[in-house]
């Protein structure tokens, strides 16, 4: 039992394996045995059926389901391109680099079987540039996978062959966002493109490219081995499936923590994260990083699938919760986030670069003594501003720090007004 | 630095893209790797390689916080104090740590250019707070004891490296 709502650990086999980054462990304990499958038992249609049936939602934030993400890709124009989304920059999120680093090999199965599904023969890992050493295993299980006739040509001696390249970014948040990213692998500014054309129509070389996360691709082995039934027994009818909730701040037990999506949160918080260091009460709960609203006392009952976050008025994006007990001054918080986008926005527009600029300026005003009390208001008039009016999700997502600790914690601001 | 043997691994990697182009971010950390920071001379280099102009490659530079166009210490320190390392200590932790290096609040390089100490945002490793990268390399659930250590460490091996290199 790995906890109350999992048996077994399906991403995270890390933690139940010792040495399953080795090619030899994977293989005996089942490792490429969807690979194989797939190449022998399935067409590429049939793959994307199963996933798309299984309605595995992308892990990197969106959710958007991932069988229906690879149906879009026309079955015409070649090449085509898988790009693995390794960017992993979002404050509090942590998975991605212990799926690469502990469990690399079934990475590299759910990339495979997506390349075989969309017919790429080409594979990129774009990780952040801080990924450098956790790129190195990952690297030496690539080379295991290709002596062991897993990538290259003819994989498992059929007619299938794809090649898997690793690139480093260098330090910027917004090389996550899709588009950006593809800018960014092909050598210019991370900053992100416009849309229409989706990717999958017009993606890297402005040819058709799936993008997905570390995390989506690697549900996709198990799913392939074990049916889509049998994926969507975990979960809820709508967020069906596993996921990994990365745990920070003020736990006892920081750390991932694999559960079937609809968990509740509090068992995630209380039983597996062992709640507050000090025993205080829990203030306030950030689901997604930085990017989300932040999650009030009367919302700690919530469920962790896409759905029930909405319903809180939330979201539940890349999972990665960060607990504050009460002895934080949500302003203090509230800054620290705001100097994370004012850093992060990458210039393109100016509701994003001016605004951030400005939520900087002005909360730095406030929290050394200098503000007025409507400098608070100011606040909510500037992220008003940025509202809708921003090129990409960054700008929107900045705003969220600010209008949940306001409307939530508004007398943690006015504790600095004395004028 | 740009010599050859650079140039040849760019040339080994060449083949894995479309574009000369897309390997700028490959190219330009090649021509770090040897003294932590680019000068002009490393980004003609590149440039050239990768037929690109000057002021294109200087663009995508800036837009990246990995790439430096001002020397630096040997080992660059950087210390995550984003919010979820902040709640576990990290902020106080990185303090100490500036004032045992002699370095003001907002960080710099040391003295001897052997330490440059930064604050950055998160580095995907807050489970296990207090946590840096010194050169990429991650050091995490550090205490003031083994962040000394650490230290020592890497002065005695770069005295090393210039005691044996001539
Ligand atoms: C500002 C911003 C940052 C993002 N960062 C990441 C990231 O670090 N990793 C990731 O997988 N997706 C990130 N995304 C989401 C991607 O744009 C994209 O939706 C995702 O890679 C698609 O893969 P998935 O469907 O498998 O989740 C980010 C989006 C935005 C707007
Ligand atoms: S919203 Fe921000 S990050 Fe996005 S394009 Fe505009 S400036 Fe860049
Ligand atoms: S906040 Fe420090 S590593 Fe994530």
């Amino acid at each position: 039992m790995t906890n109350k709502y999992l048996d077994k650990h399906v991403l995270l086999r890390n933690k139940d394996i010792p040495n399953i980054r080795d090619i030899n462990v994977y293989i005996a304990h089942g490792g490429y045995d969807a690979l194989k499958k797939a190449l022998t038992v399935m067409n590429p249609g049939e793959v994307t059926q199963v996933v798309k049936t299984a309605n595995l939602r992308g892990r990197g934030g969106a959710g958007f389901p991932a069988g229906v993400k690879w149906s879009f890709i026309p079955p015409n124009v070649k090449p085509v391109y898988v790009v693995v989304n390794a960017d992993e920059s979002e404050p509090g999120t942590f998975k991605d680099r212990e799926l690469m680093g502990e469990n690399p090999h079934q990475v590299i199965e759910g990339i495979i079987l997506c390349a075989f599904a969309v017919g790429a023969e080409r594979a990129y890992i774009y990780g952040r540039g801080e990924f450098k050493n956790t790129f190195v295993p990952l690297k030496k299980a690539i080379d295991e996978a290709y002596n062991n006739g897993l990538l290259g040509k003819n994989i498992m001696n059929t007619d299938f062959s794809m090649d898997i390249f690793l690139h480093l970014g260098a330090g910027a948040y917004i090389c996550g966002e899709e588009t950006a990213l593809l800018n960014s692998l092909e050598g210019y500014m991370g900053q992100p493109r416009s849309r229409p054309p989706f990717p999958a129509a017009e993606g890297l070389y402005a040819k058709p490219t799936v993008i997905n996360n570390v995390e989506t691709l690697s549900n996709v082995p198990p799913i392939i081995l074990n049916g889509s039934d049998w994926y969507r027994r975990y979960g809820t009818e709508r967020s069906p499936g596993i996921k990994i909730f990365s745990l920070s701040g003020h736990v006892k037990n920081p750390g991932n923590y694999e559960l079937p999506l609809g968990a509740p949160l509090r068992y995630l918080i209380e039983e597996l994260g062992g709640g507050t260091m000090s025993g205080l009460p829990i203030k306030g709960i950030l689901p997604a990083g930085a990017s989300a609203p932040m999650i009030p006392p009367e919302h700690f009952d919530v469920m962790m699938d896409y759905e029930s976050m909405a319903e809180a008025n939330t979201t539940l994006g890349s999972a990665s919760f960060i607990v504050m007990d009460e002895t934080v001054d949500m302003a203090w918080a509230a800054e620290k986030m705001v100097h994370f986008f004012k850093h992060e926005s990458c210039g393109k527009c100016s509701p994003c670069r001016e605004g951030n600029y400005w939520l900087e300026q002005v909360m730095h005003r406030i929290r050394s003594g200098k503000g007025t009390s409507f400098d608070i208001d100011l606040l909510t008039k500037i992220t008003h501003q940025m509202t809708d009016n921003c090129f990409c999700p960054l700008g929107e997502f900045a705003v969220n720090p600010i209008n949940a600790t306001i409307k939530h914690f508004r007398s943690d601001y006015e504790k600095y007004i004395t004028l | 630095m740009w010599s050859e043997k650079e140039q040849r691994e760019l040339e080994k990697m060449l083949p894995q893209y479309n574009t000369k182009r897309s390997a700028v971010l490959s190219a330009l950390y090649l021509a770090q790797q040897e003294k932590n920071w680019l000068d002009d001379d490393d980004i003609k280099a590149v440039a050239d390689a990768l037929d690109l102009t000057v002021t294109d490659v200087h663009s995508v530079i800036g837009f990246y916080t990995l790439f430096r166009k001002e020397p630096t210490g040997k080992y660059i320190i950087q210390f995550c104090t984003d919010l979820p390392c902040a709640l576990r200590g990290a902020t106080k932790f990185y303090h100490e740590l500036a004032e045992q290096l002699g370095l003001p609040p907002e960080g710099g390089t040391t003295d001897d250019n052997m330490f440059t100490l930064e604050e950055v945002v998160c580095i995907a490793a807050c489970n296990n707070a207090p946590c840096c990268q010194i050169n990429l390399d991650y050091h995490e659930n550090l205490t003031h004891e083994e962040m000394s250590n650490i230290l020592s460490k890497l002065r005695a091996k770069s005295e090393k490296e210039s005691t044996t290199q001539p």
